[in-house]
Parts: structure tokens; sequence; C-alpha cells
């Protein structure tokens, strides 16, 4: 965990009582809706269809269990009895009024919480690993200098009005779990030959209307350069993004238009001209983040415990534990995922109760710490391998062992068109309905490995464009309709998924989608081989012929 | 429009002077860059202050030759969400060491300044009279800032350290 200091606490007061003073203003009529407009979305306040939503951010995705009982808190008093975890580790409250909104912040500003650039166009919460720090096999922790460029990029008087949003992701794990190639910046942690800390920084990815997977500008960067580094290519996107036109403002599209190598070439003139401007990052500065974040004092534990022995008898309890349960650094531990997608639920909630008995069983059983994943699942980093058993108990009580992660019915969903005013169709009751059809755990675990995303309009919040299998809703002639894709990935090969056909209507999506997994089961030439990897070897045609070939 | 300056309400000296418009005899003026372009010298030999409105969208390249003549640079802001006045008014001042007056023009509230200040910005021509009488409570928001700029205020991370230091001094 990162602790705040005083200087931290101060800075986020200081922005809950200038945010007070805007809603203020606005109340009062001194400041214009169109204004204010810009003021609250730097907050996090966007006006939905049927309220004000508000997205706290969780930066790097890590929580304390007394910042997981406040946002709980926050659901309850000043919300409907839950919240919405996000694919870039936020929560969002859909029911929150504006008058009430100081206090909540307020609240949430005594545990180091805040909203700050959660929208707007500017520099989004800085994402990364949800197991960054327990993950075998990594670097070192990202979270040191997701930290780091978080606090550097926090209310930066030059890049606070971006032609567009911006959002920034690090791993530092072989396995990319943290998407960083549909990142605005996605920086991979690695070591150069040197043995020195670096970064391979990757620019330009994002999905939305017009999709791009991130291109390299530079192979390697010294840890100590990354913030000069950042702040060249965001002097160059500052001045140089279109803003024109909405939808041609990332800077995706400045970095297509100009070619990376142009794009990186300007970056690197900006770079040398900056000079010593006091963004170098000497050994001491970073020490000093990295001594303000805590590590549990792990006990030396056996591999394979009693307690898991005994449990290996329980069916469910083993089914869920080869699903949910992975692999920790340190022996003896585990990394335990929390699914929020139960059979018929809507993916990425959790209720005030859930979050309260989750910051409980953190307490318990993972030194206090809990994880928000890209996926909307919770994590718990730090769970002993023989408090397994009882742990597994406690969150099916809670509804939350549902034992699919990773699998068919871990969907990933936007909020869609029951409380979004972007979108075009419904993503929730698809989700919630395809989770039903998958209910069979047998079956999905048959199917193994595979990632539905499902987004309600061309923004992609859902990330359908990098979804095994991809759901976009569209309107036409005012029906929702259904385009489809296939052969999506966001991880370390990140690639965009190829439409498989003409879009179908609402009614029809989940018997496509079985039609497309069971055409998958026909074709793959072995049990091990993914979704993914059969939709590379074969393309999408002979999926097309099995699925169309009837309708 | 009120005009703020090292701080306080000021009266502005600098007369706006349209293209085509005439030049006043004496007097400080502030002319676009294009009429500025067209023919310095001419402008620079005049009895008064010369200042130039300089565009979001062009290049400083023109107008570097030229600082240390002037008295003032005024940068533009549209809407308060066009930002890139800002990386031209810190290019300005810690790449080509400007230290004229920096003014910022356009669409200017209350809650730009703290950003302004620390990019750079010195004279505010603020939209709303509230904003302009609220400035020197508003710059007193902010404490902590989290990145350096050429304003000098220590950074968060080098208060940390230098605490630190006089902490493992006193041992």
């Amino acid at each position: 965990m990162y602790a705040y200091d005083e200087l931290d606490r101060t800075l986020i007061n200081e922005r809950v009582s200038e945010f007070r003073d805007q809603v203020k203003r606005r109340l009062s009529g001194e400041l214009t809706e169109d204004e204010f407009k810009i003021l609250r979305l730097q907050n996090g306040v966007y006006l939905q269809l049927h309220a004000y939503m508000f997205r706290v951010a969780i930066p790097y995705g890590t929580l304390s269990s007394k910042q997981l009982r406040r946002l709980a808190h926050v659901a309850r008093r000043y919300d409907r009895g839950y919240g919405h975890f996000t694919t870039r580790q936020n929560i969002q409250f859909n029911w929150i009024k504006l008058a009430e909104l100081p206090d909540a912040l307020s609240d949430l500003a005594e545990v180091g919480i805040h909203a700050m650039q959660t929208s707007g166009n500017n520099m989004r919460n800085v994402t990364s690993d949800q197991w960054a720090g327990v993950a075998p096999g990594e670097i070192e922790d990202p979270r040191i200098w997701s930290e780091l460029i978080r606090q550097h990029t926090t209310l930066h008087p030059e890049f606070s009005f971006l032609p567009r949003k911006f959002k920034i992701a690090i791993t530092a794990a072989e396995h990319d779990r943290a998407a960083i190639k549909i990142h605005d910046i996605g920086l991979r942690l690695h070591k150069n030959a040197d043995g020195e800390t670096g970064f391979e920084v990757l620019v330009g990815g994002g999905l939305g209307r017009t999709p791009f997977i991130a291109k390299t500008i530079k192979p390697f960067v010294p840890g100590r350069d990354i913030l000069s580094y950042i702040e060249a290519i965001l002097r160059v996107y500052n001045q140089y993004g279109r803003r024109d036109n909405i939808y041609k403002a990332r800077i995706k599209i400045l970095v297509h238009e100009l070619g990376i190598e142009k794009f990186a070439k300007e970056v690197e003139e900006e770079w040398k001209a900056m000079g010593d401007v006091g963004l170098t990052l000497d050994h001491t500065a970073i020490e000093e983040v990295r001594s303000r974040f805590s590590y549990p004092a792990y006990e030396k534990l056996p591999h394979m415990p009693d307690e898991l022995k005994q449990a290996a008898h329980d069916k469910l309890f083993e089914r869920w534990r080869k699903n949910s349960v992975s692999a920790h650094k340190v022996q003896g531990y585990s990394i335990v995922t929390l699914s929020l997608k139960p059979v018929g639920g809507p993916p990425g909630d959790a209720t005030a109760e859930q979050m309260d008995a989750v910051a409980d069983l953190a307490d318990k059983y993972s030194f206090g710490e809990i994880r928000v994943g890209h996926e909307q699942n919770l994590a718990l980093p730090h769970v002993a391998k023989r408090d397994l058993p009882l742990l597994f108990k406690a969150l099916d009580r809670l509804g939350l062992a549902t034992p699919n992660v990773n699998l068919v019915t871990d969907i990933i969903a936007c909020p869609g068109l029951d409380y979004c005013s972007l979108a075009n169709a419904r993503s929730i009751p698809i989700a919630q309905e395809l989770t039903r059809r998958f209910a069979n755990h047998d079956t999905a675990d048959l199917i193994g490995r595979l990632h539905i995303n499902i987004s309600g309009c061309i923004n992609a919040c859902g990330h359908h464009h990098v979804g095994h299998i991809g759901i976009l809703g569209v309107e036409k002639n005012g029906e929702e309709f259904y385009q489809i894709t296939i052969g999506g990935r966001a991880d370390e090969n990140a690639q965009l998924g190829t439409l498989i056909g003409p879009a179908v209507p609402y009614a029809e999506v989940a018997d496509v989608i079985e039609d497309i997994v069971e055409a998958y089961l026909a074709l793959r030439d072995r049990p091990e081989e993914l979704f993914v990897d059969t939709v590379k070897r074969l393309g999408v045609e002979p999926i097309r012929e099995r699925v169309y070939a009837t309708r | 429009m009120p005009l703020v300056k090292q701080g306080r309400l000021t009266t502005d000296l600098f007369v706006h002077v349209a293209d085509g418009a005439e030049l006043p005899g004496d007097g400080a003026v502030l002319v676009t860059a294009e009429r500025f372009l067209a023919d310095p010298e001419a402008l620079l030999r005049r009895g008064g202050k010369v200042g130039v409105i300089w565009p979001n969208n062009r290049n400083l390249d023109d107008l570097v030759p030229h600082l240390d003549r002037l008295a003032s640079v005024a940068l533009v802001f549209p809407t308060f969400r066009d930002g890139r006045a800002y990386s031209q008014a810190r290019l300005l001042r810690e790449r080509y060491g400007y230290d004229g007056e920096l003014r910022a023009t356009g669409q200017i509230l209350r809650d730009q300044f703290v950003f302004m200040t620390r990019a750079g910005f010195d004279a505010f021509e603020v939209k709303k009279d509230a904003d302009a009488d609220a400035f020197a409570q508003t710059m007193k928001r902010y404490s902590v800032f989290y990145q350096p700029t050429g304003d000098g205020r220590v950074t968060a991370l080098n208060r940390r350290m230098q605490l630190r230091h006089s902490e493992s001094a006193g041992q």
C-alpha cells in the first residue's frame, strides 16, 4: 500500500474545497452550465440519462480495507447502495446529487481517495497490473512508477486542458494484465542489456470509433528520465493534437496522421530541447516514493498446507480454486480473484454490503489489501493458502465465488443504454442473458478462456474491439442492433477483432454467440487451443460460414 | 475587462489596436502577430511600448527573436478548454527566458489562475469582475504542487526529501 503523507492529504483537501466553491458557483448561477461542465468533468462528474454519475479513482487498482469501506459508505449514504467498477480501475456511482457531491468527496478525502481527473480532457487515473507487487516474475513493483506518474500528472499546470482525455497504463510482468497497448501511453517496465531498469514506451493506442493498437515510440527510456519523456510527449500532443473535431482529438490520430517516425522525431526534439527542468528522478527521489509503499510481513508457509489437501475433496472448492486462485510470488500465498460477474448480474457491480464484507475478509485474510482489475473484478492479493477453504465459503455466501474468471461469462460491459446518455443500445441485459446461457460451469470450463466484451456505442467503453468476442451496440431505424467481432485481444499480443457478419437484432445476439462458441468447439484442433488461437489459425471465414449458414 | 497584474486589479495601460486601425501616436499598444511581423522595426521604433498578441496555433519561432524588445506577450485562450497557450507560456518563460509581461486573454475564469500562474502568466484579462476580485483568494487555494515549473514553487517530492534530509541531519 502507498501511504499518503501530509502533503498528499493537503492537496486532496484543497481540491475538495475548490470543487465545493465550483458547485456553489454553479448552484448560485455564477457559473453557466457550459462553464461548469468542464470543471465538473475535471472531477469525475458526468450528467447521465437519469442523474449525475460520479467516478472515483482507484490509482493502479490498489485499495485498503478502510478505503473500500468508505466507498461502501458513499454508495449507501449518497447513492442507491451499490457501485460499478470500471475497466480503468475506477468506481462509478450512478445516482449522486450535485449538492451532496462536495460532502461525498470530503468523506472520501479522509481516507485518501479522490476523483481528480477521472473524466475530462486531462490525464486520467494511471492504471496498472492488478497483481502488481505480488505476481511471480515481475521486473519490479510497477506501482512505484505509477505513483510517481500519478503525482506528476495531478493538477498539471500545462496539461489540464488537453485536446482530449489521456490515459497511461503500466505493466512490469511478461503477461500484460493492464492492457497497455490500448492506452494513449503504454509503459512496459523492463531491464536493458546493462541491467538498468527502464521502460519501453508505446504511444497512440486507444479504442473508440477509430481504434488503434499502440506503437513503440522508444524501446528503452531509463526510469530516471520517464517523467521528462512523458512531458515531451504531452507537450507535442498539447500543441499539435487536433481540437477541431472531438473524434479526431486523441493522440492516436496525431500519431496516425504524422506517422510514428515523424511523431517520435518531434518528441525526441522536444525532449532534447527541454534540458534539465528538474524532472530527472534520481535514486533518492525514487526511493522516497518507494519507501512509502508498505508490504505485508509474510510468514514462512508450506507450499501445500494440510487445509488445502483436505479441501481438495470438495468439488465446488476445487473448481473455484482452479479458476480463481493464482500463483503468488511468495511461497504459501495466493492471489484470489473475486468474480463480480454472477450469473444474471450486471458485470462489475458490487453492493455496499459486499464491499464492507470484502473489506472484512481483506483484513482477515489479505493484510487489509484489495485490488481492482480492468476486467471489472476484485482481487485479494495476499491470501495464505491455508485460508483458502474458509475464504471460499465466505465469498460463496456473498455471491463472490462464481468460478468464471477469464471464462465466457466473465464479461466486460459498459453501463450502456440503461444509464449512459451516449449509448445507442443496452449492454447489461446482453451480458446478463449470456451469463444465463453459459451458466453451466462445466460447459464454461470446457470452452476455456474466452473474453466477451460489450459496448453500447462506438465510444467503446466496454472494449469490444479487443474482446475475443466483441459486441457493439448500434442503432438501426430506432432499433438496437449488434455488430459482432472475433479474434480481438488486449494483452501483450493485442489485436483488434474482425467483423464476423451483418449486425443482428437484440433478440438474436445470445443465439449468435452460442453458435460462434459451438463453431469454435468443433473447429479447435485440441481442447487446449484457446478461442483466439483458433481464430488466429483459421481466420474468421470458417466460423462465419458455420454461424451464418442458416441465417 | 478587468486586468489583474502582479496579483492586483490594475488599469490596463495597453490599447488593443485592431488590424488596419491607426496606431496612436504614443502609449502602449497590443497588436496582432500579423501586424507586428509585417514590420516589427517600425512598430518598435515608435514612442510607446509594444506588445504582441500571439495566436495559440502558431509556432513561437517567429516571435522569439523579438522577445527582448517586447513589453508584453498576450497569449490566447479562445475557450478555457483550449490549453495550447499553457505550453507556449512555459516555453517563453522557461526555454526562451522571456521576462516581460505575459498576459492571458480570452475566456479566463478564476479556475485557471493557479495553472496559469504556474505556467508563467503574470497578467490576466479576466472575464468576470467577481473572478478578478477573487484573484488573491484563489491563489491561496493550493499550497502543495506535484510538478516543477519555472515559477520556482517547491514540489512535494522536493519538500519530502528536504524534510528527510533535515531529519537525518538532526539525529
